[in-house]
């Protein structure tokens, strides 16, 4: 097969459905970038954590939704076909993440707000699940067979390049209006400024024309007539989609959650760094390691898709309990001696009544600033009892807005570096591999039930369970990781047991065959 | 390697419930603290929607493992290239 498929180059292709596949992705995860944010705005200001947690499940109602739409989407798209498909998920989307970055705050509507932004999250979801799928097949099915694996490596891109995206725009955002404006208007910047993006992607992908596959079943009359009755009530092509779900789909889902998302969440949740400081660590990492999407992807069309996946997950298994365990060990400033501080500036004294009594709360912050260049903010807080008898009882010294000393900044990209290396192991190669375990006529439906439940479940719950696994009691900060450790590597054991390492180089052959198979 | 497949497929059968067992142990305790107030943040709300997700996957495992026990991964569609 040559580059040019239908009129459009393989790379015209590939860039029209990037494009438009990394602005949903963007949209996607602005909310989970500024969920403690969102937090605070849709709940009452009393909810403490309660509120983040919350904000979080809503983010993750967003994943749980995506297998429904990867259905609804996934049966369009076999039935009237790809290109009309991944432009109604796009205005979806787009629609959805506009009108979100509209929604008054809890102390204007109360709880109307998060109720609404549920609404929109959900439809976010949806549109998300479509769209996926259908990006993937389009480029997979404008691909020469033996070079799938490069090919839509660049779709595999676009999903940290979305996350890239949003936070590079909420840096930028805060950075420009400053801190207070942005906590009290500016994080709706990012939302907004979603319909532009979306208005670009839908003028080119309207240039684009139907996958020549998806055309030639059309015009020889082999399109499926009910997609999901083929894709799940075949045991055949059912078994096919179990085992993409339990060996494969489900341990790339958590290893690229807790990779790039649980990470950031880490940082400046568990180890309290700064704002700032835990985006740009993020973002130098995905930065570098974005390009082995493509060299894995292209890698799996001679080695095989198989063991590079799985050799990610197994990574993952294996090392994250020790990364984890240096970020804690290197931002816990209790251990700061004298020896080590240049400055402290002068203690803000703030003093706050206690409800109904005349107790009062009163604490002290400081910054502190570290030979190293580091610096922190240290508050103290003392409660005041009115009984003389009970007095002045101290609380636990809080150490926040960690600033890191630039040793300490880049051993941290190195390994936010390393674990979005195994990112792109597990995720580089998968689209390819999905695209050729399914046949053309029910592929859009069945590749995408997989992926989302994989990703959208497995994956996309990994801050929430995370969270709330350390909320139990007797947990430490590291427990919340037993999740995605625990199912990495149930997926490492199924995949590694049940897959088949066929090199991907059989094309219409394999098509064929397995279309035999199902039918 | 087939032995392997189909004796590991007894095992998926019996994971995918006692997973759901354990989880619903868990919601079970988790929600009765935040009844006595004592971890707020864990709610009936929250686990209720951990375990509506994850009963069907559970099940999906079990139908995998019955596959598999059956012998239906002993030969992929790909092994017959």
């Amino acid at each position: 097969m040559g580059l040019k498929t239908n009129g459009n180059s393989i790379f015209k292709v590939i860039g029209a459905s990037s494009l438009g596949t990394l602005i949903e992705w963007y949209d996607f995860y602005i909310f989970g970038s500024l969920a403690t944010i969102i937090g605070a705005k849709l709940f009452p200001a009393d909810a403490g954590a309660s509120a983040l947690i919350n904000t979080l499940a809503i983010f993750a109602a967003g994943f749980i939704v995506r297998p429904f739409g990867a259905l609804v989407f996934g049966r369009l798209g076999d039935l009237i076909g790809r290109k009309y498909t991944f432009l109604l998920t796009l205005v979806l989307m787009g629609g959805s993440t506009f009108l979100i970055g509209l929604i008054p705050s809890y102390s204007t509507i109360g709880y109307a707000a998060p109720i609404l932004v549920l609404i929109l999250r959900l439809i976010q979801g949806l549109a998300l699940g479509g769209e996926y799928g259908g990006a993937a097949t389009y480029v997979a099915e404008h691909a020469a067979p033996g070079r799938r694996g490069f090919f839509t490596s660049w779709i595999q891109t676009t999903a940290t390049g979305g996350l890239f995206l949003s936070l590079g725009i909420i840096v930028l955002t805060k950075n420009l209006i400053g801190a207070e404006d942005f906590a009290a208007w500016g994080w709706r910047v990012p939302f907004l400024l979603s319909i532009l993006l979306v208005g670009v992607s839908i003028y080119i992908r309207m240039k684009m024309h139907e996958s020549p596959m998806f055309s030639k079943l059309k015009s020889e009359g082999k399109v499926s007539k009910n997609p999901l009755k083929e894709s799940f009530s075949h045991k055949t092509n059912f078994k096919m989609v179990l085992l993409a779900l339990f060996g494969a789909t489900m341990g790339q889902g958590v290893i690229w959650y807790t990779g790039q998302f649980y990470a950031q969440s880490f940082l400046e949740n568990t180890c309290k760094v700064d704002f700032n400081d835990s985006r740009y660590i993020l973002l130098w990492g995905i930065a570098f390691a974005t390009p082995f999407f493509v060299i894995f992807g292209s890698w799996s069309d001679r080695v095989g898709r198989k063991w590079i996946m799985l050799g990610g997950m197994l990574l993952g298994i294996v090392f994250y309990r020790p990364v984890y365990q240096i970020f804690l060990d290197d931002t816990d400033m209790t251990k700061t001696e004298q020896k080590d501080i240049l400055q402290v500036s002068v203690p803000v004294v703030s003093r706050l009544a206690v409800e109904n009594t005349k107790d009062s709360l009163i604490t002290t912050s400081a910054v502190v600033t570290l030979l190293n260049g580091g610096s922190y903010t240290k508050v103290q807080s003392y409660t005041k009892y009115e009984d003389p008898g009970r007095g002045v009882v101290a609380g636990p010294d809080v150490y926040k807005d960690k600033k890191l000393a630039t040793p300490v900044f880049w051993k941290f990209v190195g390994l936010i570096f390393f674990q979005i290396l195994l990112v792109t192991m597990v995720y580089g190669p998968i689209a390819a591999f999905l695209v050729e375990l399914f046949p053309t006529k029910i592929r859009y439906t069945s590749m995408s039930l997989p992926y989302h439940v994989g990703n959208g479940v497995f994956g996309g719950l990994v801050p929430f369970i995370a969270t709330l696994i350390v909320s139990f009691p007797g947990s430490t900060p590291l427990s919340g990781l037993w999740y995605p450790i625990g199912i990495a590597a149930l997926s490492f054991i199924i995949g590694a047991v049940y897959l088949s390492n066929t090199k991907p180089d059989h094309g219409e052959g394999h098509e064929e065959s397995t279309k035999e198979i199902l039918l | 390697m087939n032995g392997i497949k189909r004796a590991l497929g007894l095992l998926w059968i019996i994971i995918g419930p006692l997973a759901m067992v354990l989880m619903f142990m868990q919601a079970i305790e988790k929600i009765g603290l935040a009844a006595e107030g004592a971890a707020k943040t864990n709610t009936a709300l929250q686990w209720g929607i951990i375990l509506f997700i994850f009963i069907p996957i559970a099940i999906g495992l079990v139908i995998f493992g019955w596959y598999a026990l059956k012998g239906e991964y002993d030969r992929l569609p790909s092994d017959e290239l």
